[in-house]
């Protein structure tokens, strides 16, 4: 016997004690697919007999049902079933997640089970349980059916269940295997001249009265073929013929349902435009119309296309439904959600679920007439009121192209006028708020491209307080810097830091070509800048803004807005001088920058620990060397003149790092003092930018920079690794920027994303100088007994931390640029500074 | 760096009273480096004694694993600290215990000293300096060392030279400095263990029961330990070029708890709401920012109450409330009323609905303006309490502060201070915008021209 089962469902094994449910069970279905009680009271008790645990065993197996049933498994449940309650427990959870539930009875001799446990030395229970888990299964077997039992299979001896096989069916919603590409056309509602227009547009040709989708492609339809227009016999025509020439797929609108249901002699009054289709079919041949009756019947409510990311629906599909059977399932995707109220034209208030979506799979629906097709969390109405005298819109899928046709003329007024077109999109109003499910506790942010990035709970934490007290509006963060680590620990014996290390970490990968641009010292500043405000509005949704400068953790830069705004000005004046913004095509851009001075930001810093060390160490310092020339004038030994000259020496040093961060520091009296360093184009509005060369963006970024005297063009240079000569420019070019007070140098592959000979490099690794050093590493680091040991320290996690923020900011790009929901950028960037909080050597 | 000089006559003897020849070079090996005692000048009209340290700060680095810059680049090295405290102990064990193989009586005499200090932190300045140390009978000179001499805007900050004078006997004035040197720059000290309290009270014998300031003496000789989440906020912090403001909060603390008015202040803002939330009858309460859970303490013990969230962006707060509430001694009835949850009042938290008040108690002048649409979302468009009780400092009050110079927020931390305009033209936007009726009352006591010290929205839907 075969005996089918849907592959999304609840399968029972009903029978008696030793009926051979397990072995059934083990026989045709995964371990992890079966859930016993048996199990489940061993599970709790470490006893499978133990009869007085089966309430905490039952409600551990009520749990991982659930569970499996939440995400969509096949469930087999190996436990008696024979009574009507343990049954009504299990079809609730089945009901409660749109699964079908089956049921699969072991109706055996009594005699057959009861031999069997006498061999069970663990069964001592007497025969009377048999005899009455029996007598229950009698009744069981007559109350499936009115139970809700659609499929169920009664197996009447050893010999029909050994014999039986299982094969698992696959739902109808379940179309995973079609990839498309597709065409998605909304509510059509009888404009046929319009369908057939849009379909030209889309390139379908008509042969022998069929559509035929261009090469490769199909056509879906989200129903509501019927109704309101002039010829809904034509379109019904057209529809079928595609659907039934497998040119096309069709699900089911209200609309169809109804005139079906009228069809066949509902007894109901005919609003809504039925009335006016009624008519034009009452002109058909009655055998077709019945051929209509029979089409729609058979539409499947909803379909899972493209390895499930693709779902449509007549009035959309909340996650939890998608390609789950169930008659509410079937009532979401032709009425969608509603609350049971009516509004003041006496609609149905529908249930916002579009703006709650989270689900990864894209949602195509039709259903409530928009203006405009609208994309909102990864689903998007193509219903554009076509009918009502608005357009026939389709969307290319995968391409995620919209196309329409206008409406030849309004065959229909609108009960609820059409919403005015709103200044913000449907997405970003939606945006207006996180929620703090989305960033709480441990993360799994998966990037489109580099795998999946696990950040852990405290680190989500501590990021947690500090965007929620700090941050400035997460609508402005859609990037963070990564962290940058130094080269390789040199093995020179006077320098820590060297770039020929870099340079040889990049030839190491494979790399030739290689940027190195110079280092400023200042604060690392992500800059969003507008070509005006209107244009930042557009994308940002946040009016009277040119944009923003944020620090390497998202926080406003400046206290002062005011002062902020100026110098945003002067950078959008300057690229629009440079022509950036027509090059582009853009009203916004998001850059990398330096921003001088280090004064500015590290001020607090600066007098609350860089000063003080310079000023304690000249003064203690000075004092002792005092002392020693006094000792020196009365005990004048070798030691002295040695403890004399080593603290003159520390002396020195102590003056030379004071000189350091002294050049660093300069007065801001206006905006006229900043210096802002641009040194890589993150983004321009519509386009990622990191494929291009380092050599291009500096390029762009120098154009702007001769407009203003503010904006500061990088120093760089392409270096070929192979090539000796231009090893040695480099390392002469690094000691004599660093010996006239540069920081040092960035070394990076020749574009923003670089692949070596096996992985993704290290965006950049810096070298310092080393007198800059002394600011990190304290004035005495150069002494030799110190040098020696902090040349041990290991760079591996900071390289491992620097790789994993850079793929989470350029997935946060990705992500903004693709106009995904915000929770989707911010959980990228707000990883990336919670990976920040990771302890690593902050002098790195 | 640590010059005692005595001009006893003959002051030659201090080698003996120090038991260290004045003719060698005496170097030990300290656990941070090394400590070097020297004779710079010995005649009989004037001998100093030096200590001169070389601290290794990469092996103390090392040796600590720190986590911060500042644990790498700091100015231990160079200030007197618990570093010269240590050193004293080291060289001078047998003076600072009174005895003197040799000079005995000149041991047990009362003969003048004049400590130089060539660089100190001085938390309190110099006022804090001159408390400490006049009460004992020493005369103070403090000497400003500017930050940065090429920067005059950055001012001084807390460093200067010390110079104390006093005539007393050696034993004290070595007791005295490794007790007091510490105290005075109370920064983190490296070595803080239990036997630390016990070195206190030897060392303290006989003179700091009776000083002014032992409390904080006390207090700031055992330095607090910091706990493994404020580090990495700190850390967070730094790399913003900003100092981290709680760690410059903490410092604030003690001339706060000094302020007996502002610690009262708090009181009647906290008991004006929880009145407030007692009166309307609310039973389910969300504290949000409930900081240390003083509304929480106020309220979670009326019956009335039988639901309260105590909401805090800083995960150490939480931490902190248990504390406060004894959480392990509290009865399960009020344990089970009480959740506490790491939040923040710019993200929704479904678990907010249906609550029947919110209290906000000087939270929202910690968020930057920009930022309060969205708290407004989340606590009147989709929390929805009943009741909401918001209150904030008034701005103009705090020309009735004497301590507070002009232009300056009460705390480092807020974003901004409201007028009472300013304060009700919000109030009276957000009822509107979000369907609740607001009524404004003064919290403290009411000056004719400045109003109260502090503002409270009570917001009813």
């Amino acid at each position: 016997m075969i005996i089918k089962i849907p592959s999304m469902s609840l399968a029972l094994l009903i029978g008696a004690s030793g009926s051979g449910k397990s072995t059934f069970a083990r026989t045709h279905f995964l371990p992890t697919e079966v859930v016993s009680s048996d199990t489940c009271r061993a599970l709790v008790s470490d006893d499978e007999n133990n009869q007085a645990a089966s309430s905490d065993a039952f409600e551990l197996l009520h749990t991982l049902v659930g569970l499996r049933l939440k995400r969509g498994l096949l469930t087999v449940v190996d436990a008696t079933n024979v009574q009507a309650a343990a049954r009504k427990n299990l079809l609730q959870l089945a009901a409660k997640y749109h699964v079908m539930p089956v049921a699969i009875v072991f109706d055996l001799p009594e005699d057959v089970a009861q031999a069997r446990n006498k061999l069970r030395a663990d069964r001592d229970f007497g025969p009377h349980v048999i005899r009455n888990q029996t007598r229950d299964l009698k009744s069981a077997i007559r109350a499936l059916r009115k139970e809700g039992f659609r499929y169920h299979t009664v197996l009447k001896s050893e010999d029909e269940v050994n014999s039986a096989t299982i094969e698992r069916s696959k739902l109808w919603t379940d179309k995973r295997e079609e990839t498309g590409p597709f065409d998605i056309i909304g509510d059509v509602h009888g404009c046929l001249d319009e369908l057939r227009a849009l379909l030209a547009e889309l390139g379908y040709t008509e042969a022998e009265g069929v559509y035929q989708a261009p090469q490769g492609r199909k056509a879906i339809f989200v129903g509501d073929l019927v109704d309101r227009g002039p010829d809904s016999p034509g379109v019904l025509r057209l529809v079928k013929a595609m659907v039934e020439a497998d040119q096309a797929l069709c699900v089911p609108g209200n609309h169809d349902v109804k005139l079906v249901r009228k069809l066949k002699g509902g007894d109901f009054p005919p609003k809504h435009g039925l009335a006016e289709t009624l008519e034009q079919l009452s002109k058909c041949d009655p055998e077709e119309v019945a051929g209509f009756t029979k089409f729609i019947d058979g539409l499947i409510s909803h379909y899972v296309l493209d390895d499930g990311k693709l779902v449509v629906a007549h009035a959309g599909m909340s996650e939890a439904f998608q390609g789950r059977p169930s008659a509410s399932v079937r009532e979401f995707a032709l009425y969608g959600e509603t609350t049971g109220e009516i509004d003041e034209f006496g609609l149905p208030v529908r249930v916002k679920w579009a703006e709650e979506y989270r689900g990864d799979a894209t949602v195509v629906y039709g259903h409530t007439p928009m203006v405009e097709a609208e994309w909102l969390n990864k689903t998007v109405c193509i219903d554009t009121g076509c009918v009502f005298g608005g357009k026939l819109t389709a969307l290319r899928y995968p391409e995620r192209e919209l196309v329409s046709v206008p409406a030849a003329r309004v065959y229909s007024e609108p009960i609820r006028p059409l919403a005015d077109p709103q200044t913000l999109t449907s997405q970003q109003i939606a945006d207006d708020l996180l929620d703090v499910q989305d960033v709480r506790g441990r993360q799994h942010i998966r990037t489109e491209n580099f795998g999946t990035i696990v950040i852990p709970e405290e680190q989500a934490a501590a990021a947690f307080e500090v965007m929620g007290r700090f941050a400035a509006d997460p609508r402005w963060l859609v990037y963070l810097p990564p962290t940058m680590s130094p080269s390789e620990t040199s093995s020179l014996p006077d320098f820590l830091e060297h770039p020929l290390d870099a340079l040889d970490y990049y030839a190491g990968h494979g790399i030739t070509e290689i940027v190195a641009e110079e280092k400023h010292m200042g604060s690392r500043a992500v800059v969003i800048v507008g070509r005006d405000e209107e244009a930042i509005f557009r994308r940002f949704a946040i009016s009277g803004w040119l944009g923003i400068v944020l620090t390497r953790t998202g926080r406003p830069f400046f206290d002062d807005r005011a002062t902020e705004q100026v110098l945003l000005q002067r950078f959008s004046e300057a690229l629009a001088k440079s022509g950036f913004w027509e090059r582009h095509e853009a009203g916004w851009a998001v850059f990398d920058c330096e921003l001088m001075p280090w004064s500015a930001k590290a001020q607090g810093l600066l007098r609350s620990q860089y000063a003080p060390v310079g000023a304690t160490s000249r003064a203690s310092l000075g004092a002792q060397v005092e002392i020693l020339r006094k000792l020196a004038g009365r005990l004048d030994t070798p030691e002295t003149q040695e403890l004399l000259a080593s603290t003159e020496h520390r002396l020195d040093a102590a003056q030379r790092y004071t000189d350091a961060y002294r050049r660093y520091c300069w007065p801001i009296q206006s905006v006229d003092d900043f210096r802002l360093a641009p040194f890589q184009i993150l983004a321009v509005e519509g386009k990622a930018l990191h494929g291009e060369p380092h050599l291009w963006h500096m390029q762009e970024i120098a154009r702007a920079c001769e407009h203003d005297p503010i904006l500061v063009a990088t120093k760089h240079r392409a270096v070929r690794t192979d090539d000796p000569a231009d090893r040695e420019a480099l390392a002469d070019w690094w000691l004599s920027h660093t010996e006239s007070g540069g920081e040092g140098l960035v070394i990076k592959g020749p574009t923003v994303l670089t692949r070596g000979n096996k992985h993704l490099v290290q965006p950049a690794l810096k070298s310092r100088g080393r007198e800059y050093l002394r600011i990190i590493y304290g004035p005495d680091y150069l002494e030799p007994e110190n040098l020696r040991r902090l040349k041990k320290r290991g760079l591996g996690t900071k390289r491992a931390l620097a790789m994993r923020e850079y793929v989470l900011g350029l997935e946060a790009l990705r992500r903004f640029l693709a106009g995904e929901p915000l929770r989707r950028v911010h959980q990228c960037t707000f990883g990336v500074l919670a990976l920040e909080s990771e302890p690593v050597d902050p002098r790195l | 760096m640590l010059q005692i000089t005595t001009t006893h006559q003959p002051a030659s003897d201090l080698g003996y009273l120090l038991h260290k020849n004045p003719h060698a070079i005496h170097r030990k090996e300290m656990a941070y480096g090394e400590a070097i005692l020297v004779y710079p000048e010995v005649s009989a009209e004037r001998c100093t004694a030096a200590i001169l340290l070389n601290v290794d700060t990469v092996g103390l680095a090392r040796r600590r694993g720190g986590m911060r810059w500042s644990d790498y680049v700091n100015e231990r090295p160079y200030v007197a600290s618990s570093f010269v405290s240590s050193a004293i102990k080291e060289m001078f064990a047998t003076a600072m215990s009174g005895r003197s193989k040799e000079r005995q009586d000149l041991a047990d005499t009362e003969i003048p000293f004049v400590i130089e200090l060539a660089a100190v932190k001085v938390r309190g300045g110099e006022e804090f300096a001159r408390n400490l140390f006049e009460p004992l009978g020493y005369g103070v000179e403090c000497t400003p060392i500017p930050l940065d001499e090429t920067f005059t805007d950055w001012a001084t900050g807390p460093y200067m030279k010390l110079r104390l004078t006093t005539t007393k006997r050696l034993l004290d004035v070595l007791n005295h400095l490794y007790v007091l040197i510490p105290v005075l720059d109370d920064d983190k000290h490296y070595f803080v263990g239990k036997d630390e309290v016990e070195k206190l009270l030897r060392r303290g014998e006989g003179w700091l029961a009776g000083h002014p300031l032992r409390e904080q003496i006390t207090r700031r000789y055992l330095d607090h330990q910091r706990t493994l989440t404020r580090v990495a906020l700190a850390q967070l912090t730094e790399q913003d070029g900003e100092v981290d403001p709680d760690a410059a909060e903490e410092q604030r603390q003690e001339a706060r708890e000094k302020d007996a008015r502002a610690a009262s202040l708090h009181d009647l803002r906290l008991q004006a709401a929880a009145d407030v939330i007692l009166a309307r009858g609310a039973k389910t309460v969300l504290d949000l920012g409930c900081g240390e859970g003083r509304l929480i303490a106020l309220l979670l013990k009326h019956v009335q109450i039988t639901q309260m969230v105590g909401v805090d962006v800083a995960l150490q707060s939480l931490e902190k409330i248990k504390r406060r509430l004894r959480w392990d001694q509290l009865p399960e009835k009020l344990k089970e009323k009480l959740t506490l949850v790491h939040g923040s009042v710019t993200y929704r938290d479904a678990a907010w609905q249906g609550f029947d008040a919110a209290a906000l108690v000087e939270v929202i002048e910690h968020l930057d303006e920009e930022r309060l649409p969205s708290l407004e979302k989340v606590v009147f468009r989709e929390a929805q309490p009943r009741l909401v009780v918001v209150t904030t400092p008034n701005q103009e009050y705090n020309a009735l502060f004497p301590s507070l110079p002009a232009d300056t927020m009460r705390h480092d931390d807020h974003r901004f201070e409201w007028t009472r305009t300013q304060f009700t033209a919000w109030c009276e936007r957000v009822a509107t915008d979000y369907g609740y009726t607001v009524v404004i009352e003064p919290v403290g006591p009411v000056d004719e021209t400045h109003g109260a010290p502090s503002q409270m929205g009570v917001f009813t839907r």
